[in-house]
């Protein structure tokens, strides 16, 4: 019951609303350029439906191998970081620095050093540097959040650093990464696509670059079935990691735990 | 006898300038269990910390004349991993020791069994109760056979009957296992039913205000609880507590 609960209601809400949508665009005639119907979206989705997914599958490919680097450096940095102190004390400003500086405004930069011929590296650089820092930060707070009896268990057999890293503190730090993870998949996706925004022009060919052409065509159906597109991929990064994260907390971690009462 | 471990003149000053302990003197026999016993923040626990060497002391000297033991230790949290089961958890000591997985399977597995957890080896922490979470803590400490089992107010957040029934299962692998215990408490009751000898300390910094031994018959029970032997050797242990906390005031 609270399972078809959980799914149904969302869902019928979900279809009222497209319903009404679709009876508000008739019935005041709104012309196809300001609002198109759900219906009109759906024929543009058919249309162009191979070059929707030629584009869909070029900012997959850039934001996950954007978020593919963004875990594997923010993990291993982390890792540096809780080993040495120093080495913190003197990157981390500069992954703030990094992280608080508005990333549209580095675009240009990096699309000349890296050169126009080479779009798709561009836009994988500028997804990885948004989607980075939680990883790098949460990483790096849980990495130190082992318990400290634990640790003095640990010293008191002999373990060496490499035994503590291994078998308590990455352990430790798995529910924080899991959660960054969640959040920097959601903005590899979004740093791919305010990248090709700016980078765009002939060269990008991700759904971004599809929504500014179909917007200078006046295409305004085609634009939100790329829009579309965008969310159910944002949808699908969210959901594929939210089962990836209880997969692996689900035994032992209290955020897994269900409520008996 | 020669004593397992002898503190010479230990003292404890944290940096901030807080002194916690001594000057203390201490010799402690093999197979005694040794309770300290003392008001809250008398330097018990940095006592116990010296002796399992994870705090260095400020001055004096911890020596043990036959060669530092196989030392274990037991917090008053049960201090598991929450992503491992009480197997993995029993099993932490021999792992880190590398150990072969099946010969440390096997005798974490072992270890469990002696604390009545047979057949919980698959359950993770979460789904023990706190007296069980405090048994694979136990599990752990004894699965690499210590000679020295140091115990930090292990008991003191559970509840009568659990903490009854462990002391009394505690008991039983001290005589097993002829081990050494050095048990911090702050129960009177607990520490004379359990102990062969009881120090009192002096509040911070810690000093032996009194250094009691107790008789006490092999096998204790509920009814030892009840005894006349038993309560007035509880008394003499609560007095001389209260001839230190006076004589500090």
């Amino acid at each position: 019951m609270s399972a078809l609960l959980k799914y149904a209601v969302p869902m019928a809400l979900g279809i009222a609303v497209l319903a009404l949508w679709e009876f508000f665009v008739r019935h005041f005639n709104v012309p196809v350029f300001v609002l198109p119907a759900p219906s009109a979206i759906w024929t543009a989705l058919v249309e162009n439906f191979a070059s929707l997914m030629a584009s869909l599958w070029t900012t997959l490919r850039v934001t996950l191998e954007a978020f593919a680097l963004a875990v594997l450096g923010g993990v291993a940095l982390a890792i540096l970081f809780s080993q040495s102190r120093a080495i913190e004390n003197a990157l981390y400003p500069y992954a703030v620095i990094l992280q608080v500086t508005p990333v549209v405004a580095i675009t240009p930069l990096i699309l000349i050093w890296v050169g126009y011929d080479r779009i798709d590296l561009v836009l994988v650089i500028i997804a990885f540097i948004v989607a980075f820092f939680p990883i790098l930060s949460n990483t790096t707070l849980g990495l130190k959040s082992a318990d400290h009896n634990l640790i003095d268990l640990f010293r008191l057999y002999g373990a060496s650093r490499w035994q503590i890293l291994l078998r308590l503190q990455l352990p430790t730090a798995l529910p924080h990464l899991l959660g960054a993870m969640k959040i920097s998949g959601g903005l590899a996706l979004i740093g791919a696509v305010v990248a090709e925004f700016v980078a765009g022009s002939g060269a990008a060919t991700g759904l971004a670059w599809r929504i500014v052409e179909a917007g200078h065509n006046l295409e305004i159906a085609k634009m939100f079935a790329a829009l579309a597109l965008l969310a159910g991929l944002g949808i699908a990064i969210f959901s594929v990691l939210s089962v990836f994260e209880w997969s692996l907390l689900h035994r032992w971690h209290e955020s897994a735990v269900k409520k008996t009462s | 006898m020669t004593s397992l471990l002898s503190l010479t003149d230990i003292t404890k000053t944290f940096d901030n300038g807080f002194k916690a302990l001594g000057p203390i003197d201490l010799d402690v026999l093999p197979h005694e269990f040794l309770s300290l016993v003392g008001p809250s923040g008398c330097g018990k626990s940095t006592a116990l910390r010296v002796i399992a060497g994870l705090l260095a002391p400020s001055a004096g000297m911890v020596s043990f004349p036959s060669g530092k033991p196989e030392t274990a230790f037991v917090f008053q949290d049960p201090t598991l991993m929450p992503w491992a089961s009480a197997l993995d958890n029993a099993r932490l000591p021999l792992d880190l020791k590398g150990v072969a997985r099946a010969e440390a399977n096997a005798r974490a597995g072992r270890a469990l069994e002696r604390v009545g957890l047979g057949g919980f080896e698959k359950s993770y922490p979460r789904e023990l109760s706190g007296g069980m979470k405090m048994r694979v803590s136990i599990a752990r400490a004894i699965a690499a056979e210590p000679k020295l089992l140091l115990m930090d107010e292990p008991f003191a957040a559970l509840d009568e009957l659990a903490r009854q029934s462990l002391n009394d299962d505690l008991l039983k692998l001290w005589r097993e296992d002829k081990l050494t215990v050095i048990f911090v408490t702050h129960s009177v009751y607990e520490s004379t039913y359990l102990s062969s000898r009881v120090v009192v300390m002096t509040p911070r910094p810690g000093r032996v205000a009194a250094d009691i031994a107790l008789t006490a018959p092999e096998n204790r029970d509920a009814h030892y609880r009840l005894s006349p032997e038993f309560t007035a050797q509880a008394a003499k242990v609560s007095a001389a507590l209260r001839d230190a906390m006076s004589e500090a005031a």
